[in-house]
């Protein structure tokens, strides 16, 4: 579906390490009008998962002030490696998840 | 004792502006609009995982393997690998084309191929497609030095370009020249005022949220101006970038740059 792009890196244990990632999305806020009088509809990615393991380890929801593709960083203490999924969900209801392997040394 | 200490301060003073004049004369005064920009928006086009001008990038490189046109051919199929074959393309044009018989872009040429080649539909100027495409070329001169090609059948275009360039216009009745030559350094309301150097298109422009072309950029300066803005593809904007291009000679290619 959408392009991703994420940036996880190799941690050591007990680190504490930023991940970035960045998904292609208008952000359409709802508020943009038409020709007609009318606005184009809401679409915003509404909700940003991710898990470690199937644990949720950060997540946040996003309103209609932020612009088109979003990045979010954040930051986790590295204490074990394995799957990380990250997921987005946007208001026409349309999901997507990534899937990394991070790597804890 | 009070004004020697004054003396003494204002003569430190003189030779600090001496040497700040002997550094400016070695130094090149051209400077990106990439060093005038924020921390945040800087580290944003350093990293390829945070720069949304990535995601055409991605596309291009897609575009670029898609077998098109009535021969069923991809760009890949003559040009094989991208990395390789189009390394410093961005960086020489505007060229000289002889199956157009004039001056074009890098758009211009991706759709002379497009048509000439693939035998098929031009793209539209300024659609997602051409600018994927022409992220993608450009992405592979990133670095090189901007090295606009030695070629007398570019000069007239090239002087059109400059005469545009100091020419007013507008309601307004500006030159290009009165805001990047005159006031570069200075504010234009909230925004700084670049040398404007044509280093980095097609860029992400954080107030477009999105990609876009050099022509899209001078279209903003030219309805800043209250000047009618020539049409996509207009002949003037060539000749403005094959000027632009040899003002910035030698500066690096950024393709895709991040801009405010
Ligand atoms: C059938 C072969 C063929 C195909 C397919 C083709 N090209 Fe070309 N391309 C050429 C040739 C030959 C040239 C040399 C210039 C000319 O005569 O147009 C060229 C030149 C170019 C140049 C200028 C390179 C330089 O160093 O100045 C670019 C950029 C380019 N092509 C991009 C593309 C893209 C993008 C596509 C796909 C949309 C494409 N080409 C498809 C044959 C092809
Ligand atoms: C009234 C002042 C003004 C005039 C006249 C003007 N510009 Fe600009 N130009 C700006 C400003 C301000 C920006 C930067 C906008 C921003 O950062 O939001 C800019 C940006 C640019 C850039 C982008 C530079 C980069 O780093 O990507 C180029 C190229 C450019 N202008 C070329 C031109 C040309 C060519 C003309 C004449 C057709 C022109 N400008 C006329 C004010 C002007």
């Amino acid at each position: 579906m959408a392009r991703v792009l994420i940036n996880l890196p190799k941690a050591k244990r007990g680190e504490i390490v930023e991940i970035r990632t960045l998904i292609q999305h208008p952000m359409e806020t709802g508020y943009r009008p038409k020709g007609d009088g009318t606005s184009f509809p809401r679409d915003i990615i509404r909700n940003f998962v991710c898990k470690l393991n199937g644990i949720e380890v950060f997540r946040a929801d996003l309103f209609p002030a932020i612009a088109a593709n979003p990045f979010i960083a954040f930051t986790i203490k590295a204490e074990e490696g394995g799957t990380m999924t990250f997921s987005w969900i946007d208001d026409r209801g349309r999901s997507q998840t990534e899937t990394a392997d991070f790597i804890v040394e | 004792m009070m004004p020697s200490v004054a003396f003494t301060s204002m003569l430190s003073c003189a030779v600090a502006v001496s040497t700040v004049i002997a550094a400016a004369q070695t130094r090149d005064p051209r400077r990106s609009g990439f060093e005038d920009m924020s921390r945040e928006s800087q580290a944003m086009q350093r990293d390829d995982t945070a720069n949304p001008g990535m995601f055409a990038v991605l596309e291009g490189e897609e575009l670029w393997r898609a077998k098109v046109g009535s021969r069923k051919t991809s760009c890949a199929d003559c040009h094989q690998n991208a990395e390789v074959s189009m390394r410093g393309a961005a960086a020489r044009y505007p060229s000289f084309s002889t199956a157009w018989n004039g001056p074009v872009d890098l758009q211009g040429q991706i759709n002379l191929c497009r048509e000439t080649r693939q035998n098929a539909p031009p793209f539209p100027l300024e659609g997602p497609e051409l600018l994927a495409l022409s992220a993608y070329v450009g992405k592979q001169s990133r670095g090189m030095s901007i090295a606009p090609p030695d070629d007398a059948r570019l000069e007239p275009f090239r002087r059109q370009g400059e005469a545009l360039y100091n020419m007013r216009q507008g309601q307004l009745n500006f030159s290009c020249a009165n805001c990047h030559e005159d006031h570069a350094g200075q504010r234009l309301a909230g925004s700084l005022i670049p040398q404007g150097h044509p280093t980095g298109y097609p860029l992400y422009r954080l107030e477009w949220q999105g990609i876009g072309s050099l022509q899209r950029r001078l279209r903003g300066c030219l309805i800043g101006v209250r000047a009618e803005p020539y049409a996509y593809g207009a002949e003037e904007y060539i000749a403005l970038e094959l000027f632009l291009m040899s003002r910035a000679r030698g500066m690096a290619v950024e393709t895709p740059a991040i801009r405010p």
